[in-house]
C-alpha cells in the first residue's frame, strides 16, 4: 500500500480508557426483577392492561394496542361472565344446566377458530392469537347487552320488555361488528373485507340470538 | 429462562407448521366476492348445455359460509320451534346435522362417481352440494317464519328443484351413460330434496294437534316432540277421533 507508507503512529500517545463496558442494569436482572415484585402489582399490571383494551373495544378507534399486546384474559373473562349468565334458561332447567354453559363457551371459541382460519386462508395478515384476542374483547357489548336484558327481564317478561331487549341487543350486536370489523378488515387486502366481515356477522348474531331468546325459569 | 422459551418456541412452531399446514387449503378460498355472489345465483339456473363438461370451480369459501348459515337459520327454527334436545345440546345437533351432510352425502356421491366414472373432484364435489345449499337456506329462512303448509311445498318444489336441477344438469354433463346418469342423479336428487323435507318437519312447530290428546299417558319415550299435521286432513282426523271418542 503506496498511500500509507508515510503514515505513522506516534509512538508517546498513551492508550488510555476503560476497556469493560458497563452493564447496564436492564436484561438479566429485569427478568428476575419481576419474579420479586409483590402478587399485587403483577395482578394490577395485568388488570390495567386488560382494561385499557375494554375502553379501545368500547370506543374503537384505529389503534393497534389490541392487535400488538394481545392477551386472552379479557376474552376468557368476558366468555365465562356470559355463559354464566345465560345458564338455566332452557325450559327443563334440572337437565340442562351444564350443557348450555359448555354450549356458550364452545360456541365462542370454536367460533373465533373459525372465523380466524378463514381471515388467514383469505389471505390476511394477522396472526392466529391476535385474532382470537379481538374477536374475544368484541364479545364485551353482547356481554352487556345480555346484563341490560337480565335486568330488564327481573322487571317482567312482557311486550315492552321484548321491544326494550330487541333494541339493546340489536345495537350492541352492531357496535361488537363494527368494532371487530375496525379491527380485523384491516389486515385483508381491501377488495375482499366482505368475505371477512360476513363470518364475524354471523358470529355475533349467533350470540345476538342466543341473548335475546334467553328466558330465565 | 428466556433460552428455555426460545427453545420451547421453535419446537412447538415447528410441530404447529408440520401438523398444521394450513397453506394446502389456500388455493380453495381465493376468491372475490362478487364470484361468490355469482357463483350463489347460478347456483339456482340450471344449465341447458349438457353435452358439453360444465366447469364447476373447487372452491370451499362459499360452501362454508352457506354451511354455517345453515346451521344458524336450523338454530333459530329450534328455538322458536321450542324443540327439547335431552341428549345433547342445539348447537352440537345444529353443527352435526349440516356438517354431517355436506361432508358424508358429498363423500358418498364422489364414491357413486367413481363407480359411475363421472368426471368429477372431491373439492369439485363439496362445493357443487354446497352452492346447493344456498336454496335450503332460502326456503327454511322462509318457512321457519312463516308457518304455511302450502308455502313450504311451493317453495320445496320451486327453490329445492331449480338447485336439484342445477346440481343433476352439471353432474349429467360430466357422464357418459344412461344408467350411470340415472344412478347418480337420482341420489343426488333425493338425497338433496330429502333433506329439505326432513329440515322442515323435524323442527316444525308442533301443533297441539289430537294426537297428543289420543296417545294420553303412552307418550313414547323419545324425546325430540315434533309432529305436524297438514291442514288439509286436520279435519278429518278431528271428526274421526271424535266419532272414535263417541263410541268409547
Amino acid at each position: 500500500f503506496p498511500g500509507l507508507a508515510d503514515v505513522s503512529l506516534p509512538q508517546d500517545i498513551p492508550v488510555e480508557g476503560e476497556i469493560t463496558v458497563p452493564v447496564g442494569s436492564h436484561s438479566p436482572d429485569e427478568d428476575y426483577s419481576t419474579l420479586d415484585e409483590p402478587v399485587k402489582d403483577t395482578i394490577m399490571r395485568d388488570l390495567k392492561a386488560v382494561g385499557k383494551k375494554f375502553v379501545h373495544v368500547m370506543y374503537p378507534r384505529k389503534s393497534s394496542a389490541l392487535l400488538r399486546d394481545w392477551d386472552l384474559w379479557g376474552p376468557l373473562v368476558l366468555c365465562v361472565s356470559l355463559a354464566l349468565m345465560l345458564q338455566g334458561g332452557s325450559a327443563d332447567s334440572k337437565d340442562d344446566g351444564g350443557p348450555q354453559f359448555a354450549e356458550v363457551f364452545v360456541i365462542i371459541w370454536f367460533g373465533a377458530v373459525v372465523i380466524t382460519l378463514n381471515s388467514k386462508l383469505l389471505g390476511g395478515t394477522i396472526s392466529f392469537f391476535q385474532s382470537l384476542c379481538v374477536l374475544g374483547y368484541c364479545v364485551l357489548p353482547l356481554t352487556v347487552a345480555m346484563l341490560v336484558c337480565r335486568l330488564v327481564l327481573l322487571a317482567g317478561a312482557g311486550t315492552i320488555s321484548f321491544i326494550i331487549r330487541f333494541l339493546v341487543v340489536l345495537a350492541m350486536f352492531g357496535w361488537s361488528t363494527l368494532a371487530s370489523t375496525a379491527f380485523l378488515a384491516d389486515s385483508q387486502p381491501p377488495n375482499r373485507k366482505a368475505l371477512v366481515v360476513y363470518p364475524i356477522f354471523l358470529f355475533y348474531f349467533v350470540i345476538s340470538w342466543m341473548i335475546l331468546t334467553f328466558t330465565p325459569q | 429462562s428466556s433460552q428455555m422459551w426460545q427453545v420451547g418456541k421453535r419446537q412447538a412452531s415447528r410441530a404447529f407448521s408440520l401438523y398444521a399446514n394450513i397453506d394446502i387449503l389456500r388455493p380453495y378460498f381465493d376468491v372475490e366476492p362478487v364470484q361468490v355472489r355469482a357463483r350463489l345465483l347460478e347456483s339456482m339456473i340450471p344449465v341447458k348445455m349438457i353435452n358439453f363438461p360444465q366447469k364447476i370451480a373447487g372452491e370451499l369459501y362459499g360452501p362454508l359460509m352457506l354451511v354455517f348459515t345453515l346451521v344458524a337459520i336450523l338454530l333459530h327454527g329450534m328455538k322458536t320451534s321450542d324443540t327439547i334436545i335431552r341428549e345433547g345440546t342445539l348447537m352440537g345437533t345444529a353443527i352435526g346435522t349440516c356438517f354431517g351432510y355436506w361432508l358424508g352425502v358429498s363423500s358418498f356421491m364422489y364414491f357413486l362417481a367413481y363407480l359411475c366414472n363421472a368426471q368429477i373432484t372431491m373439492v369439485q364435489m363439496l362445493s357443487l352440494l354446497g352452492y346447493g345449499l344456498f336454496g335450503h337456506c332460502i326456503t327454511l329462512f322462509v318457512t321457519y317464519n312463516i308457518h304455511f303448509h302450502s308455502l313450504f311445498y311451493i317453495f320445496w318444489l320451486v327453490v329445492g328443484g331449480l338447485s336439484t336441477l342445477r346440481m343433476v344438469a352439471v353432474l349429467v354433463s360430466r357422464t357418459v351413460g344412461h344408467t350411470q346418469r340415472l344412478i347418480l342423479c337420482g341420489t343426488l336428487a333425493a338425497l338433496h330434496m330429502l333433506f329439505l323435507l326432513y329440515l322442515h318437519f323435524a323442527y316444525h312447530k308442533v301443533v297441539e294437534g289430537i294426537l297428543d290428546t289420543l296417545e294420553g299417558p303412552n307418550m313414547p319415550p323419545f324425546q325430540r316432540v315434533a309432529r305436524d299435521i297438514p291442514v288439509v286432513s286436520n279435519a278429518v282426523l278431528n271428526t274421526t277421533a271424535k266419532a272414535i271418542a263417541l263410541t268409547l
